[in-house]
């Protein structure tokens, strides 16, 4: 490993204890936590299947850790893998005829944006249920006790920031297996002429399956996470349009076909929400969408790439013109 | 027992009747995608802005509405011209997905640039049409209205693109979009022309949906969804295949809503949307390519 991951890897590892309070630590952790999901996008959305249709994957994760544990009092350990049998059976069922079917381009952002909308749309009619639009609140298991394992639920937010940590890392690090796989070398191939790519032998079907489900099932862990940290869930916010849209110009803000780009966009949105926030309060209503949708115009238009992507591309440039002249 | 239940009835009817709505939102939506080959994913939001124009011209400034609807008709259509200079246009020749995703953006500007300036109180126009009986049946006669002005609107655009050079050009230029330079006709001015149009079509969906619903920032996201669906299952671009999509759409979700709750309406029909897909992926009257 080259020594600046680790310098970083370090230094992510002993922020907990340099006396940050908890309002800094707590924007820390939402950052990773996104992060996480956008890298969990990016992983499938890098390889040409744009999907605006995370929310619906997210908001699975979200709701069912919540409801197993408000109406059964199944622990997040149970109700987890219950979410990602059925974040995949959803992936599946959207998936394996869309690409058998060439689903591409705008159908297939529009076809999975009704999926995201289906999911919100079923969390506000089982109102009796899911509390609707208000949104849930998992039963405190944290009356007596400061954490509870079997609940997920951790009073100390450097418990939660350690967790996340870890997560974000584990996404990385799959981002960086797919990255590496000659799966991405044949997807790239198929999102760049897909009959062309099934002529030389590429299983385009299996291999966008593939990678569909291991992008939904990271954000379904995702939405557990994002459950059990905030402690609230609402239907708006985890699941939806709005949420989904959020996911892609997360990825593409920060620059989706690099490792860390993602997260660069997580920062940068949050950072973002955050300044404006503290700067002109909550008496600005609609000022912080406003500067969002600016920002999310003007970055597509001249910045496709991202930032941190344009970044390296930059630097690359530069450091080819310099090498030139000492070449010729 | 009865078999044809009165209340059924009446929802197959106001179904027939929000077919007609969704139908002239589609109208737009394929026109632009026909032409210009960009999915406006803020359509909706230019309806809401148009809707915000209706309210401010009529109660604050005390228009009368025959005024102020095709104000605002024209407003919106310079705000779709708009939407193509500054927004549309750098990203042309840039890949799909990012023209879909410049939309978003806008989506998201729009919104918060009518929470900033209105506010996010429900606002309404305050002018009820009378409901309308037809023996037992009951109907709200702004939907009627709607149904009717939707339906005229659909007629005269269907007469102009088919009876006149420029419809005859828009038609073209959708059929082949690298040709028609050769045959002497300005791609960039038929692309205003179509932006314009479409601004002013959402600019009349903005004066019937005014008179039915309360307005407030976020209402561009209850219809946006559906109509991009009814587009894609009518066959993206595809006018008539919209035509019918919005009436298919529409008994799913006044039907299906009648027998259950309003959003397993919704549910039902996107679903039905998602089957539907798997079944003729390029839509309704798609063309095979």
């Amino acid at each position: 490993m080259r020594p600046l991951p680790l310098i970083g890897l370090a230094a992510l590892a002993v922020v907990p204890f340099t006396g940050i309070g908890n309002y800094p630590l707590h924007l820390i952790i939402m950052c990773l936590l996104w992060a996480y999901v956008y890298t969990s996008w990016a992983v499938m959305g890098r390889l040409g299947m744009t999907s605006f249709g995370h929310g619906a994957f997210l908001g699975i994760g979200a709701y069912v850790s919540v409801m197993a544990w408000n109406q059964f009092g199944l622990s997040p350990w149970i109700s987890t893998p219950i979410a990602l049998v059925l974040t995949a059976l959803v992936a599946l069922m959207i998936g394996y005829p869309c690409f058998r079917l060439k689903i591409v381009g705008h159908y297939f952002a529009l076809v999975t944006l009704a999926l995201s909308e289906i999911a919100r749309m079923i969390i506000v009619a089982l109102r009796d249920q899911t509390g609707g639009s208000l949104g849930a609140t998992p039963k405190t298991a944290l009356a007596d006790t400061s954490w509870s394992l079997v609940a997920l639920q951790f009073s100390s937010k450097v418990t939660w920031y350690y967790i996340i940590l870890l997560v974000w890392l584990a996404g990385l690090w799959i981002w960086t297996r797919v990255d590496r796989s000659m799966a991405r070398l044949a997807l790239e191939a198929i999102s760049h002429e897909e009959d062309a790519a099934a002529s030389i032998g590429i299983g385009v079907t299996r291999l966008k399956l593939g990678v569909t489900l291991i992008s939904a099932l990271m954000t379904c862990i995702g939405g557990v996470l994002y459950a059990q940290y905030q402690q609230y869930v609402n239907p708006e916010t985890v699941s939806g349009i709005g949420v989904s849209l959020q996911m892609v110009f997360g990825a593409i803000a920060g620059g989706m076909f690099v490792r860390l780009g993602p997260t660069v966009g997580a920062a940068f949105t949050l950072l973002l929400a955050e300044g404006l926030r503290l700067a002109f309060g909550h008496d600005i209503h609609g000022l912080d969408t406003t500067i969002y949708g600016l920002l999310l115009v003007l970055f597509i238009v001249f910045l496709p790439k991202g930032i941190l992507g344009e970044a390296i591309e930059l630097r690359g440039r530069r450091n080819r013109s310099q090498e030139k002249p000492a070449a010729a | 027992m009865q078999i044809f239940d009165i209340f059924l009835l009446e929802a197959v009817l106001n179904g027939v009747l929000l077919g007609g709505i969704l139908a002239l939102l589609a109208l737009g939506l394929n026109l632009i995608f026909g032409v210009i080959d960009v999915v406006w994913i803020c359509y909706a939001e230019l309806i809401m802005i148009g809707m915000y124009a209706i309210y401010y011209l009529h109660v604050a400034y005390g228009w009368p509405l025959w005024l102020a609807f095709p104000c605002a008709i024209v407003l919106v259509s310079m705000l779709g011209v708009l939407l193509h200079q500054l927004v549309i246009k750098p990203v042309l020749a840039a890949e799909p997905i990012n023209q879909l995703l410049v939309t978003g953006g806008v989506l998201f500007l729009l919104q918060g640039v009518a929470t900033l300036a209105f506010g996010v109180e429900f606002k309404n126009l305050g002018v009820s049409l009378p409901s309308l009986a037809l023996g037992d049946l009951q109907f709200s006669s702004a939907r009627l209205v709607a149904f009717v002005a939707a339906l005229g609107c659909m007629i005269a655009m269907y007469l102009f693109l088919t009876r006149t050079y420029l419809g005859t050009a828009i038609r073209a230029i959708s059929q082949d979009r690298a040709i028609m330079p050769l045959m002497g006709v300005n791609p960039s001015r038929i692309f205003l022309i179509t932006s314009a149009l479409g601004g002013g079509l959402a600019g009349l969906a903005a004066c019937l949906l005014v008179l039915q619903y309360d307005i407030h920032p976020a209402i561009g996201l209850s219809f946006g969804p559906i109509t991009f669906l009814v587009c894609v299952l009518g066959g993206l671009g595809n006018m008539i295949g919209g035509f019918i999509a919005a009436f298919i759409f529409a008994q799913f979700i006044s039907v299906g809503g009648f027998f259950l709750h309003l959003e397993w309406g919704y549910v039902i029909a996107f679903l039905f949307f998602i089957g539907f897909m798997f079944w003729r992926p390029r839509g309704l009257l798609g063309s095979k390519s």
